[in-house]
């Protein structure tokens, strides 16, 4: 054990100061960097959802969501999600159409997938292709042409599990249940 | 041991600026000299971000040298890059979001710039501190020139402007191969190869 610290003492110190550093620029721009990821939340939900002129924060089921408005109508909704990708953390934004039945768009708000490669999840053409897919079936990854009219997306070459975790993290993120928690409260 | 013969501060400071400029003459740093280049915003941000990491990580490298176990030296150089690197990280998430968004992983992957671990090996790990301040910013200055002076081309070439100002005519047609992987390696070679060029003319006429 002695020996152990005498050899590693340095490296736990600086370990314990830079901990204490990073925990203290996170305190100093957490709110900063939330309010520029609402900010451009709130720019997007009029590309996200067709018709939508503005979004409002909303809870349902326990969830921070976004309602799509145009004037004061529901027009649909805009659901955060995120899971793991291939790198770090992929955050996207999904847009639904009020009945939350139909994908209306879909948004990378964050990731750091492979350059070249996985980054090309955030690429409009590749996204381009959850528009209008129909929810109730999970979304699967394939590697050729999609069949029309199904829950297939087609894969990114050289980034199949940046593919994957995309369609994933939109499966999990839209259960039925949560999905009939959203069309009820179009309702209301 | 023989510090005699080690370069002195102001002898640091020169020679990372031209003589031992990390991208023409040592060729190290090559991901992001390749990959942000393609317009001098984003050149200048990663040349900034390099720059604040590189004077840190040298700085304390140097503060702690005389404690450091030999063996220990590249995770302890490690550490201290990576707690800079994701300071630079927050704050550009923070201050310049649209930026961060642009350069997305490349601001994390300086933890991996061989410029600065280099540099901590090289001056910090050996030399006092006000050497090896002096050295990252002489180190910082020469690779933000290299960045300036390929975005520069490229930008000019592939979009008319810099800085975003419009500068070519607008019957420019923007050479859009420049903004382009393509682009950054021509730009690199022709580049280097004149500094080459230079270097030995003046070489050949100090003889």
């Amino acid at each position: 054990m002695i020996r152990y610290l005498a050899q590693a003492w340095l490296v736990i110190l600086l370990g314990l100061c830079f901990g204490a550093a990073l925990a203290g620029m996170q305190m100093l721009v957490a709110d900063r960097i939330a309010e520029n990821k609402l900010n451009e939340t709130l720019a997007q939900i009029p590309v996200l959802v067709p018709g939508a002129e503005r979004g409002e924060p909303a809870t349902v089921g326990e969830r921070t969501v976004y309602r799509a408005l145009q004037g004061d109508r529901i027009v649909g909704w805009v659901v955060p999600a995120g899971g793991l990708g291939f790198g770090d953390r992929i955050e996207l934004l999904v847009g639904l159409d009020a009945q939350a039945a139909t994908l209306t768009g879909l948004y990378v708000l964050e990731q750091k997938e492979t350059p070249g490669l996985g980054n090309k999840i955030g690429d409009e053409t590749w996204r381009d292709q959850f528009q209008g897919k129909r929810l109730g079936t999970p979304l699967t990854v394939v590697k050729r042409d999609p069949a029309p009219d199904s829950a297939e997306i087609r894969a990114i070459t050289g980034a199949t599990i940046s593919s994957q975790a995309v369609c994933t993290i939109v499966n999990q993120a839209l259960t039925d249940e949560f999905r009939a928690a959203l069309a009820a409260a179009a309702q209301e | 041991m023989a510090s005699l013969d080690q370069p002195t501060a102001l002898e640091r400071f020169i020679n990372g600026i031209l003589p031992e400029n990390p991208v023409y003459r040592q060729l190290l740093g090559m991901c992001p000299t390749l990959a942000v280049t393609n317009s001098m915003q984003a050149a200048m941000t990663m040349a900034g971000a390099t720059a604040f990491v590189l004077i840190s990580a040298n700085t304390i490298t140097s503060l702690i040298r005389n404690v450091l176990k030999p063996h220990l030296r590249i995770l302890v150089f490690t550490l201290t890059i990576a707690t800079f690197v994701t300071i630079a990280d927050r704050f550009l998430a923070a201050y310049m979001y649209e930026m961060s968004k642009q350069l997305g992983p490349y601001v994390p992957l300086i933890i991996v710039n061989c410029v600065i671990v280099g540099r901590c090996e090289v001056c910090g790990s050996r030399q006092p501190v006000h050497v090896a301040f002096s050295d990252g910013v002489g180190q910082s200055i020469g690779f933000a020139l290299a960045l300036a002076s390929i975005a520069s081309v490229r930008e000019l070439l592939g979009s008319g402007t810099w800085f975003g100002l419009p500068v070519l005519p607008a019957s420019w047609p923007a050479w859009v191969i420049m903004l382009l992987p393509p682009g950054a390696f021509l730009t690199l070679g022709a580049l280097m190869g004149v500094v080459n060029w230079y270097q030995a003319r003046r070489a050949a006429t100090a003889k």
